[in-house]
Order: C-alpha cells, then structure tokens, then sequence
C-alpha cells in the first residue's frame, strides 16, 4: 500500500520533520523518531546515468541510498509516492575542486617593505618550507557550512571534494556531501587525493618567489622523501612523512594557462607521477601537447565576459589574443573533447556556483556534447576521485543524491525544484510551479483584455492591457496549487477587477468582480501561436550559429602562426654573403639550403625546386646570437638565496612572448635566457632557437652544453634594493667571494661524499654546482668591476676549472689580458654606463680592447628592445675602437655561438651548418638596414611582406571581434571593462615581490 | 695578440695626453679669435637642403656666409676638410643631462622634485656643467640640450643649454624654456600582475590639474603687489602668457587630445613630448598647429597588436601627414645616441635630410631659439660638427670637429681617456 501525496505537502512533511539520520555512536534527545525516508518519486524521466535515461520511471530511495530505479515500476509497499510527472531527475553534480567547508586563505605578505622572511613561520617539525604542507587533512578541516552548501546545491551540486587551497603541497581534499545533518555523516571519504599547485598561498617565506624556484622546490621534495624514508635519525619530518603517504593518491596540480600544465606535466614524468590537470581553460591553444601528456584535465567553465569596446581608446587596452579567447573560451571543452583528452568539470572559478547552468549550455552551444557534459559533472569525478560506488550514477545503492528539474538543464534554461542529498530533500522552488508564460485572450464579463504572463516559473509576473489598446495595467498575482488569483486596475482611475480561476484544460476558467462588486465570469484562453513563434525562432538561432570570427594561431597572440612553416630548399642568389669564416665576405655569390642545413655555398648555383629569392644588392648574413636575454621567461630570478643553482630558466621557457617574434624582425634566431643577477650563484640557462610558434620544449636548442649565471657586484649585495634588504648574505663585495668559496667547497665535498657511496640526500642544488668543478657545466658570470672579475678567475682556477663567460663586464678592459689567459670570453654592452655606480668607468671601446687582447669578445643585449637591433651595437665597435667590420660582425654571431659551445652548429655560413639566416636589404651594420627574412632551421619565420599581410589581417579580424562584442553587448550581455596585460619586460634585476 | 700603433703620430699623441690630461672634464672652449674658413664640404644645412662642396665662413662665432665654392677672404684661417659633412650641432631635447649623473645613486639625481605641482622648480639651476657624462655626448655631435626636469603631475621648467659652459649661467642658451605638464595616465599599470586597467583616478586627476591652471589664470590676471606671492602659479604666467612653450608630455592619441585642448583653453603654447601616437591623430594636430616632440624609435611597440616597428615608422608618418616634429631619445647618457635615433627612422620611411632636421632645426624651432640655432645659415650662430662620413650611421659616425659659438670644442672625455690609459697599459705589456 502506499499514501499518494501532493508533492508539496511532502516536502512540507520532510523539511517539518528535519529529516537527518542520527549517528550510531551519538546518544539520541528524546523518543527515538529515526525514520526512513522511504520515497517512491514516479512518472519522471530518469537520467540514470550519461549513457541511460528511463523514461516514465519510478526512483525509490530509502536509509539516504537509492533502493531501485525501474521504468513504470510500482510503488514499493512502505513508500511515499510522490509524483514527479513530467519532470526530469538527475544524479546531482560532483564538484570535483572544491574548498566547500575550509578555512579562508590569507595570501602571505609578499609586499616590500617588510625584510624578507627567509625561514617558515609554521610552528612544529614541519617542511622547511612554509608552501609545503602535505600535512593538511581536508578532513580535519572540514565543517559543514550552510550557506555555502546552500548556493553549491542551488547550482545542482551534491558532493563536493574540498580541500584547502593553500600552498605548493596542498595536503588531503575530503569528499563531502552538501547535505546539513552534522560533520559525521556527510563526509564520506578522507584522502580523496594530493592537491598541488604553484602558488605559495599563505606563505611568506621568501623561497620560492618564482615559477622556476616552485618547479625547484617540488623537485627537490620529492627526492628529500626518498632520502627521508631511508636515513635514521638523522631528522624527524612530519610533512616529509605526510608527503610519502599521499603518493599514491590522485594528483590534482592546478594551474594556470597551458604552459604551466606542460611544466607541471614535466615535473610529473620526472618522479613517475601523472597529475590530473585543473586547467585554465586555455588549453583549445595547444592541444596536442596536453593530449601527449596524458593527463585527464578538470577543466573550468568560466569564460571571459564579454569586453566593453564602445570607447575605440578604452578598447585599444584589448589584444587580438584577449578578444579571441572571448570568442573561443567556450568551445574549450568541445575542443578538448574532440582531441580525445579525458576530462572532468568544475564550477570553481565562477562567481557563483549557479552560474554553472549558463556556462555549460554555453559550452554546448560551441559544441560539447550533452552527455559528455553530464558525464564530466557526475560519473567522471565520481570515478577520479574513487567515490564511483557511492554517488555519479542514480543506481541501486548508491547515495541519494540527484536533482529534480522542469527540462533538460543541458540544452534549455531549466528550473531545479529540488536537490535531494543522501536522502535529504532540499527544495529550491516549489514544485507545482506551473509555467504560465504565455500570452492570453482575456474575457471579463463584456469585457475583453489581453494579458502577457512572463519570468521564471515560481516567480512570474502578469501584465493585462484593454484589448485593442496597448496601456498596460500591472497586476497582483499569484498561483497556488493550480488556482490563479490576481486583481488589476484597467485605467489610472477606477477600482480593481478580482479573479479567482482554475485549469479548464486549455487555459484558465474562474469568476470575478468587477470594480463595481458585480460577479463577472472570466476566462483566459493562451495564444499558443507565440510559443510556437518562439521555438521556431530559436531553431533559427540554432542554424545561424555564426563561425568564428577569431583565427587561432601559434601562439595564440597578434602575430602568431596558422601554420608552422616549413624546411624547403630555397637559394639565395646573388648576394653579398657574410660567412664568418676563413672566405670573409662573398660578393655575387649563391647560398643553397635544404633541410634546414646550409647545402651549398657557392657562385651561380643553381637547383631545380629550390625557391630562388633574387638576393641582388642584399646582404645574407647568419643569424644573431643572443648571448644575454631575458626575453621569452615566465620569470627571471628566484633570487632570494645567495645560491639557487637547483633553479632551471628551462622549466618557465614562456612560448607567448611576442618579443620572440620582434626579435624575429631584427635578425635574431638564437637567445641565451639567463637568471637574472640578484644573487651570486642564480639559476641555470636555458638556450633556445626563436621557433615562433612552437612550445617550449620545442625551442630549446638541441644537445647545447649546460650553462648557469652567476653574479657579481651591485646586484648581488642588493645594494639599489632600499633599506629594507639588508639582511640576506652577503651584502658586500667581501661576503660574495665567500659564497662563491663555501658553495664550491661543499660541493666538491658532496661529490666526494656521493663518490664513496655514503646514503647522501641528493641535492640538486650541489649536484648542479659538481657539474662546475667537473667540467660539465659551464658559467655566464654577470659582472662589471675589475676587482670582482680577478677575484673569480682565480677562485675557479683554485677550484680548477674556469669561467667560461664573463656577461657586462664593462670593466673587463682593464683585465683583458689576464682574462685571455684565464680563457674567459666577454660578452658585453656596446656603450651602457653611468646607470650605477659600478659602471662608472665603463667605456664604449670595451669591447675593441678585449677583442685586441685576444678575448673572445660579443655583444648581447639584456634587453628586449635592443636585442632587435643588434646588428648596429655590432658597428659600434667599429666606432668606438677600430675593430674591422667582419670582426665586429662576428661580436653578435660567430662569437657568442663559439660562447655557448655551439659554433658547430650555427654563427657561421658554411656548408653542413644550421640555416639560421638573415637577408638584409642593406649593409647589416648599417642603421639604415632592415632584416627582411629570418629563417631558423630553413624555416622563414619572418618575412618583412608577409608581415605587413599579417598586420592588416589582424587589423580586420581586431575591427569583427569588436563588432562582435558590440553586438554581444547590445544583445544585453554582462560587459567587463577592457583590462588589458602588458607584458613586463625582465632585465637582470627584475624580481617578484 | 701583440698590441701595436702602427701610425707614429697616433703613438706621440696618446703618450701627450696619458701624461697631460687630468681626470676631469676638458677646460670650455676659448671664444673664436681669429676667422676661419671651412672648405670642401657637404653642408647638411639642417632646413632640408645640402650644399654641395660648401666653404664656411665663419666670424665672431657666427656664420658669416655658406656656399659652393665660395673664395676664402685673406685673413682666415682655413680648414680644408674635403669629402666631410657638416651638420648643426644636434639639439638633444627632453632630456636628463646635466641633472643626474649615475642613475642608481641618490645624491647625483637632481630631476625629480617631490609633490604634485612643481611648475616653479628650475632645471637650469641643478645643471652641472661638470657632469662626465657631457664631454662623451658632446663627442658624439651633441652640442645643445634640453634640461628637462621629470615626475610628477608638473615636473618643472626646462632651460636649453649648451654643452661646453664653465657653469650653468653661461651654459644657458634660453633659460626656462617652458613648464613640463606629464598628462595623467588613463590607464593603471600592475608591474606585478602586468594587468593594465582604466585609472580610476583619471577624472580627478585631470580636475586638479584644470583647477590649478585656472587659479594660475586667476593670479596672472591680477593687479601687481595684491595678495602674497605664490611661487608654483606665478611659475605658470610666462605659458599662460604664450612666452614660454607648454610641454604636454603624452603618448596616447586621446591624451594628447584632451592636453593640447586644455593647453588651448588657457592661452599657451602646446608641445606635445613623447606622442606615441600622434600618427592617429595628424588631422588633429595640423589643425590646432601643434608640434610634437617623439619619444625615441628605438623603442618597443606600445602593445601587442602594434605593429612590430610601429616606433621605427613615427617619424615617417608625421613627415608625410606635415605634422612639424622633432626627434627625442631618452635619459641623460644615451643621448650620444640621438643620431643614431633620427637614423633608425630614415630606415623606416623618413627622408635622410628631414631626419637631420628632426634633431637641428626642427627642436630649435620648437623651442624658440631657431633664430640663432638648429640650421648652417648666415648670420647664426657657428654651432655645428664636421663628420667624417655619416652622422647617422654608426658605421662612419666619427665626429672630428665641433664648434658652439664658433668656439673649437675639446671632444675629449673620461671614456677616451680611460681607452688612452688602458691602450698605455697593454703597450707596456711585451708578450
């Protein structure tokens, strides 16, 4: 037998009784009144699971857990029935990156004007580091919180997996239900899985300020738990106990654009861990690589609003790269689908959770699929998190927990009535909430009206208007329980009409009074000719879907590549070729590359398929070679150790520069791009070929030796940094030597040590600092004055190894001979001085009296801007200091390839070698000269025409983007104000506070 | 590598002057005593124009004629630099010579007062003439500059000076030239997060501005010995009064819009300095007659849509639209760089001779000494350089002669001397 109930009235029942299950372990106040909750909701269209809808089923939960799901089942015998007739049940969502029910993160104080905090102020035997804390228990953590729950089970949320965003090693995340009953009960598994990140949180530790000091840190955690789990007694470490335990969980690592997840994928491959991704939603940019890194990505559903262009100077804030990911963001998941890389969603990153609804019908619009999509909410985190047994699918014996709503939520705007969680009904509309939007033909006794009824069911509002006249009289209105009753002023004057009507099966039949207290009859009859109107209309809308506006291209900025080019055969003919070796300058002569080698170089070569560029009146030179740059980086110094050699410019390579393109423009085709110079011993180098459009695992230069900086001076004693760093060591010119000492003196003991076998902790930073003593690695020491520049070759020689190349070194004049017996190279600026005091005798003839005394002598740039113009500082040693023209043509290209040990392959134009070129239209010294193709690898990756093409392209796709978003903006879109990014450009002494 | 000097003359004079030349800066030039005659030249006159195998006549520091081939008057001296090119001195405007002389050193930096209004701080009185940093851009053909006070919403006055003086007053050429006015930035940079957002702030900032101008019309206007003095309002009658320029430092083509206006509105002279992007708004700019100074072309793009070498192309756009200009670089040191700056250019569109233009006359029009300055004409002022081979490109910029005034610069510097005593120091060695 079962009670046939209204289902409001259950509700009413369920929400009176404040249905909670009691805890087994926890006494009971009063007469034990524990029931079951035992509902058979009948008639509605289940969605069981993505794969498995029933139709005219019936749900039946019991004891929070779901009893059995059957199409047209009856009614177990115990159960209240409750009609869900027309509507649709799903299993609630599971968000699977949550901080539901943690305590707030305050960032740490990064600010200057503090000194910088150089240990961690977590009390107890804890990580060194204060952004490590894989120690944290979400679990313990964890308290219910209603408010919260309340907007998260709005959205149609069930279970969440939070955890406490805070730090690098974010410890545990704990699965918990948005239920209300107490702690005990909702939460239903701890050490659900690792939440990792590259933001320090709360930390104010100065270690790491960088992404590379982050990747570092990571890097170095992992082994320091391998080297933990073997020693004894050598120290007690609650973190490092807590960080082995959590290894076999689900790595979540949050990050934030594409390039970070590919750093962080890195880092993974490196100890054997695959992270799960919580992406940006950027990754439609470079899928190919995400998809190669196995990964399976959460992916966010927050996409950029649309940006207010009606000032056309506001909007010039705006980038093409910024406007296309308006456009593009939404099709990110179709995107991402498509290219087969497993996925899951999450609602993180919204404003509001409700705001899920939009976004994911936004994202199906550009063409994600509604399974997919519900998939990535329910049985795809269900399944990532372990708990696939307990929520994800609306199946026997799993938990209650699923949503009951009027439509499809995936592909209209639905109402969510009721969230039900572990059998405990929450009800967020009523749900005998009829929809009444319609427009109706009204009759009132003699009198004939029309009424529109609009808005969300539950919330709707009336309007009527005299029929025949367009004077609209608002109307008190409300329905209940399927009576309507409402009243209305037709005029401004005059008394009100009263009604109380019912359904007559087509519209709605009552009676009335009229203003003068007469009993009218009324009826209301829809127009149901609208409604169809409408659909129709949004089927149009359907087909019209316009194709992009934007273009996507590599990367995904202004300038940025549909297609990467390609190693074709083309010869040069005709040129003036500068080849830097032993046949100096060529005049009329022929240069063949294929394969992206130099083939031939010879006169009046000729070669059927080769595209033949007239190169008459031009000059072919190698391409310049960037011994000094900090272009292209995500970051530039770690910094805040005297010694951060474990730190690898490799690891934060930033592909999305445009300066790689610029520089493209000026005849570059390989930069150096070092740590910066705020302490002595920085980070090591990372060496890269400007392959615009490639990732940055394709740009580095292939096989290159290792390369670190060092530093030296005004830099490294923070002696322009204020009053308030003044207490990291050293400070003087005095400490620096000693660092230098110390560090070279424990390593080679660390070597010795790893030599004779002892159980060592590896330690990168040592290990990197070996690499120097035994001639593997080499040094770019940042330096200006005399004495500190002594005072290195001769520390190295009492080491017994050398410094490879000494970078500004402006004062490297005054000891050119003795560093041309050390064998150390100068790379310096043509003609920089007085910014500081330690250049204050530097001399534009610097770099002549090197190159005389025998020092293999170059130009770099340091600078984004100048390194576009290298080929002038080249002929500034022709100006100041007589070095003949080829030599000092050699000071930006053959010289700083024979720096980097690379001369094999590039600095020069010789047969077999890389065809790294430039085509000048002029002298290529000469002021007046423009680069007018760039070819690295035999790829031309610029071409002066073509880039004028590129540049008006991006003028028109610039202008539809804008009418795009004035359309969007006029079709009553949410606007953001143009904000735009500019990227900061690094220099040595760039650093992040 | 053996160092040797092949030319035996070179040898005696860098053994002269490693011996003779104290570490300090070269004593200013004596006045023009007796007439000199330049022969065999290529006059660049500065206006646009070349004469060809040119003969400078030059008397009592002024230019008494120039022209092919003209016969040199007995009683000159004659100085015959045949196939050489002459140009003006340059004009180095916006610029920090003088007033700092190393960056990171607080106590040498004297272009920065503290506040918001600051129209009556006076660069020429913190121009030292000492600085070592002036022999090395002097050498460079630089012979005149811009003092120019920098920071806050009103940095101060600018004074032209020229740059071989014993001390800043005979060093002035035209003091207090005009007021520095930096327009108030729309747009709000985080270094950090390299976010660029509206300021806020912008309206306000405006609004103050307006508001001291209009007090600063107030005071101008009153009748003489009424009320006390007020230094920063009085700094601004001469503008008002149209005597002193009005430098309008702006790169955004609606900030240069909305300064010049509000210059206009209260009777000065508008110059734009930095102007960015002026080439938007050249239509603009003709009509209200204002001339724009250009920050340097070597510079990054604005933002990353601009075109790649959109800063190379300025000049040539603003040639071509007739929009009057000069051409600018940054800081103090790097002026001996200006040449090469106006050079960049000509690569880029611009005409080699309006290139010359930009940094000679077209400045000294600008600023209000054209009269004696910024051309090779007669009756000015004999302020010019003779290069062996072209000014503008580094490849044969060697700059052998200056005059100012007619006086015989001494192109001596630290960093010469400095090459001198290590040149000693490697000549000694016999490996």
């Amino acid at each position: 037998m079962s009670i046939r109930l209204w289902p409001a009235t259950v509700l009413a029942l369920i929400l009176c009784a404040g249905y909670a299950r009691a805890q087994v372990t926890f006494p009971y106040n009063g007469v034990y009144d524990q029931r079951e909750g035992h509902y058979a909701f009948t008639g509605a269209t289940v969605h069981v699971s993505p794969e498995q809808t029933l139709e005219d089923a019936t749900l039946t939960i019991r004891d929070g857990k779901i009893v059995s799901v059957v199409a047209g089942g009856a009614v177990n015998a115990g159960a209240v029935e409750v009609s869900m007739s027309g509507k649709h049940i799903y299993p609630s969502f599971i968000e699977v990156y949550g901080d539901y029910g943690m305590p707030e993160v305050k960032e740490g104080s990064r600010g200057r004007g503090t000194p910088p905090q150089l240990e961690s102020n977590t009390d107890g035997a804890y990580a060194w580091n204060q952004a490590l804390r894989p120690e944290t228990d979400a679990s313990a953590l964890f308290t219910i919180d209603a408010k919260a729950a309340k907007t998260l089970r709005e959205a149609g949320f069930g279970t969440v997996s939070t955890h406490h965003p805070d730090g690098i090693s974010r410890g545990t995340a704990a699965v918990v239900t948005l239920a209300e009953s107490n702690d005990n009960e909702v939460l239903i598994k701890r050490n659900a899985a690792h939440h990792l990140s590259f933001d320090k949180g709360s930390s104010g530790q100065a270690y790491p300020n960088s992404r590379m000091g982050e990747i570092a840190l990571l890097r170095q955690t992992y082994l320091d738990a391998d080297w933990y789990a073997k020693q004894r007694g050598e120290e007690t470490n609650l973190s490092l106990e807590a960080w082995s335990k959590l290894q076999d969980l689900p790595q979540i690592f949050a990050v934030d654009n594409w390039q970070d997840a590919l750093r962080a994928d890195q880092v993974g491959d490196e100890f054997g861990k695959q992270y799960v991704i919580r992406g940006s939603g950027d990754e439609y940019q470079r899928l190919q690589p995400l998809k190669a890194s196995g990964a399976t990505f959460i992916l966010p559903l927050k996409f950029p609003e649309t940006y207010d262009v009606s000032d056309p100077f506001a909007a010039d804030l705006i980038s093409v790269g910024q406007l296309r990911h308006w456009e593009r963001a939404p099709g990110n998941v179709a995107a991402v689908a498509q290219a087969g890389i497993p996925f899951v969603l999450t609602a993180d990153g919204l404003e509001k959770p409700t705001e899920l609804h939009d976004a994911m019908r936004k994202a199906i619009e550009a063409g994600a699929d509604p399974a997919t999509v519900l998939a990535g909410l329910t049985t795809g985190p269900a399944k990532l998190l372990g708990i696939d047994q307990l929520v994800g699918t609306l199946e026997k014996g799993k938990l209650a927990n699923f949503i009951v709503t009027d439509k499809d939520p995936f592909t209209e705007k639905a109402t969510i009535y009721q969230n039900w969680v572990q059998g405990q009904a929450f009800e967020l509309k009523p749900l005998q909430s009829v929809d009444l939007a319609d427009a109706y033909d009204i009759t009132l006794g003699d009198s004939k009206f029309s009424a529109n009824i609009t808005g969300d069911p539950g919330s709707q509002k009336m309007s009527v208007s005299p029929a025949g006249d367009t004077t609209t009289a608002d109307v008190t209105f409300t329905e209940s329980g399927g009576v309507i009753t409402f009243r209305f002023r037709p005029g401004k004057e005059g008394g009100y009409y009263r009604i109380n009507a019912t359904p007559d099966g087509e519209g709605y039949t009552g009676t009335g009074r009229d203003p003068e207290g007469n009993i009218v009859t009324f009826t209301a009859t829809p127009a149901k000719a609208t409604k169809a109107e409408e659909a129709k209309k949004d089927e149009k809308k359907e087909d019209e879907r316009p194709e992009y506006k934007s273009r996507l291209t590599y990367p995904n900025i202004s300038y940025g590549l549909t297609e990467m080019p390609e190693a074709g055969k083309v010869l040069f003919r005709n040129a003036t070729v500068w080849t830097n070796e032993a046949d100096g300058i060529l005049e009329n002569t022929d240069v063949l590359i294929e394969d992206g080698k130099i083939s031939r170089v010879g006169k009046d070569l000729s070669d059927r398929g080769a595209q033949v560029i007239d190169a008459t009146g031009m000059h072919l030179t190698s391409g310049i070679i960037d011994e000094h740059s900090h272009i292209a980086l995500s970051d530039v110094n770690e910094g805040t150790e005297s010694s951060t050699a474990e730190v690898r410019m490799a690891d934060v390579v930033d592909a999305v520069d445009e300066n790689i393109y610029r520089q493209l423009a000026g005849g570059v085709t390989t930069s150096q791009l070092l740590h910066g110079s705020a302490n002595p011993i920085g980070g090591q180098s990372a060496l890269i070929k400007l392959r615009w459009g490639a990732t940055p695992q394709e740009m580095m230069f292939e096989g290159a030796d290792p390369f670190i900086k060092f530093a030296l001076g005004e830099n490294v004693k923070q002696s322009n940094w204020g009053d308030m760093n003044r207490v990291r060591y050293p400070q003087t010119r005095m400490g620096v030597e000693q660092i230098f000492e110390n560090y070279f003196s424990r390593a080679a003991e660390y070597g010795r040590a790893v030599k004779a076998g002892e159980n060592v902790r590896r330690d990168l930073e040592l290990e990197t600092l070996l690499e120097i003593l035994n001639g593997e690695r080499f040094i770019t020491c940042h330096s200006y004055q005399q004495g500190e520049i002594n005072m290195l070759m001769e520390l190295a020689e009492r080491h017994d190894f050398r410094v490879n190349t000494f970078t500004h070194i402006l004062e490297g004049y005054k000891v050119a001979d003795k560093m041309a017996e050390h064998g150390a190279a100068g790379s310096t600026f043509s003609d920089w001085w007085a910014y500081k005091f330690e250049v204050n005798e530097a001399i534009p003839y610097n770099g002549a009296l090197m190159h005389e005394q025998g020092v293999l002598t170059g130009f770099n740039s340091d600078d984004a801007e100048m390194a576009r113009r290298l080929n002038q500082e080249a002929a500034k040693a022709v100006l100041f200091g007589d070095v003949n023209e080829e030599e000092a043509w050699k000071f930006v290209t053959l010289n700083p390839a024979k720096m980097l040990h690379i001369d094999d392959r590039v600095g020069s134009i010789r047969t077999g070698k890389d065809a790294d070129l430039v085509l000048w239209n002029d002298h290529p010294m000469s002021i007046y000269a423009r680069a007018e193709r760039t070819y690295v690898d035999g790829k031309e990756y610029f071409n002066r025409e073509e880039n004028e093409a590129r540049r008006t392209e991006l003028l028109a796709e610039r202008n539809a983007l804008i009418q795009a978003s004035l359309d969007d903006k006029k079709s009553g879109a949410k606007t953001q104000s143009p904000k735009g990014n500019s990227r900061r450009l690094l220099h040595c002494d760039s650093v992040n506070h | 590598m053996n160092y040797s000097i092949k030319n035996p003359l070179t040898l005696l004079l860098v053994l002269f002057l490693c011996t003779c030349v104290p570490a300090q800066n070269p004593t200013p030039a004596a006045r023009q005593a007796a007439p000199l005659a330049v022969t065999g030249v290529t006059v660049h006159v500065g206006d646009g124009t070349v004469i060809e195998n040119a003969t400078l006549l030059i008397r009592n520091g002024k230019i008494e004629n120039v022209g092919s081939n003209l016969p040199v008057p007995a009683g000159y001296e004659t100085l015959d630099a045949s196939g050489k090119e002459v140009y003006p001195g340059l004009i180095a405007l916006n610029s920090q010579l003088g007033l700092t002389e190393i960056g990171a050193v607080r106590a040498t930096n004297d272009q920065r007062e503290v506040g918001t209004f600051n129209p009556n701080a006076r660069a020429l009185i913190a121009f030292n003439t000492d600085s070592q940093v002036i022999p090395t851009v002097r050498a460079r053909g630089v012979l005149l500059a811009q003092a120019t006070p920098e920071g806050s919403l009103v940095s101060g006055r600018s004074s032209i000076m020229q740059l071989d003086g014993w001390n800043f007053e005979d060093a002035a050429v035209l003091a207090d030239d005009g007021i520095h006015i930096n327009w108030p930035n729309r747009n709000s940079y985080n270094w950090q997060t390299g976010d660029l957002k509206p300021n806020e702030n912008y309206d306000e900032q405006v609004r103050e501005l307006e508001s001291f101008l209009e007090q600063a019309i107030g005071y101008c206007g009153r009748p003489e010995g009424e009320g006390s003095r007020l230094l920063k309002l009085e700094a601004f009658c001469e503008a008002i009064a149209g005597n002193a320029n009005a430098y309008l430092h702006a790169d955004e083509a609606r900030n240069i819009q909305a300064g010049v206006l509000l210059m206009k509105r209260i009777g000065a002279k508008p110059v734009v300095v930095g102007g960015s992007q002026a080439y938007l708004i050249t239509d603009f700019l003709k009509r209200e007659s204002v001339p724009v100074i250009l920050s340097s072309t070597q510079a990054l793009p604005n933002s990353q849509d601009d075109a790649v070498d959109q800063p190379y192309r300025n000049p040539a756009l603003l040639a071509e639209a007739g929009v009057e200009f000069a051409i600018s670089h940054e800081g103090y040191w790097q002026q001996r760089n200006l040449p090469f700056v106006a050079g960049q250019a000509v690569g880029f569109g611009l005409p080699y001779e309006k290139a010359v233009e930009a940094i000679t006359l077209a400045p000294a029009r600008i600023v209000g000494i054209a009269a004696d300055y910024g051309s090779i004409a007669t009756g000015k002022s004999a302020t010019f350089v003779i290069v062996n081979g072209d000014l503008l490109d580094m490849r044969s910029s060697v700059v052998e002669k200056a005059y100012i005034d007619g006086r015989d610069v001494n192109l001596d510097n630290k960093q010469a001397e400095l090459y001198r005593k290590f040149t000693e120091k490697y000549s000694r060695v016999t490996r």
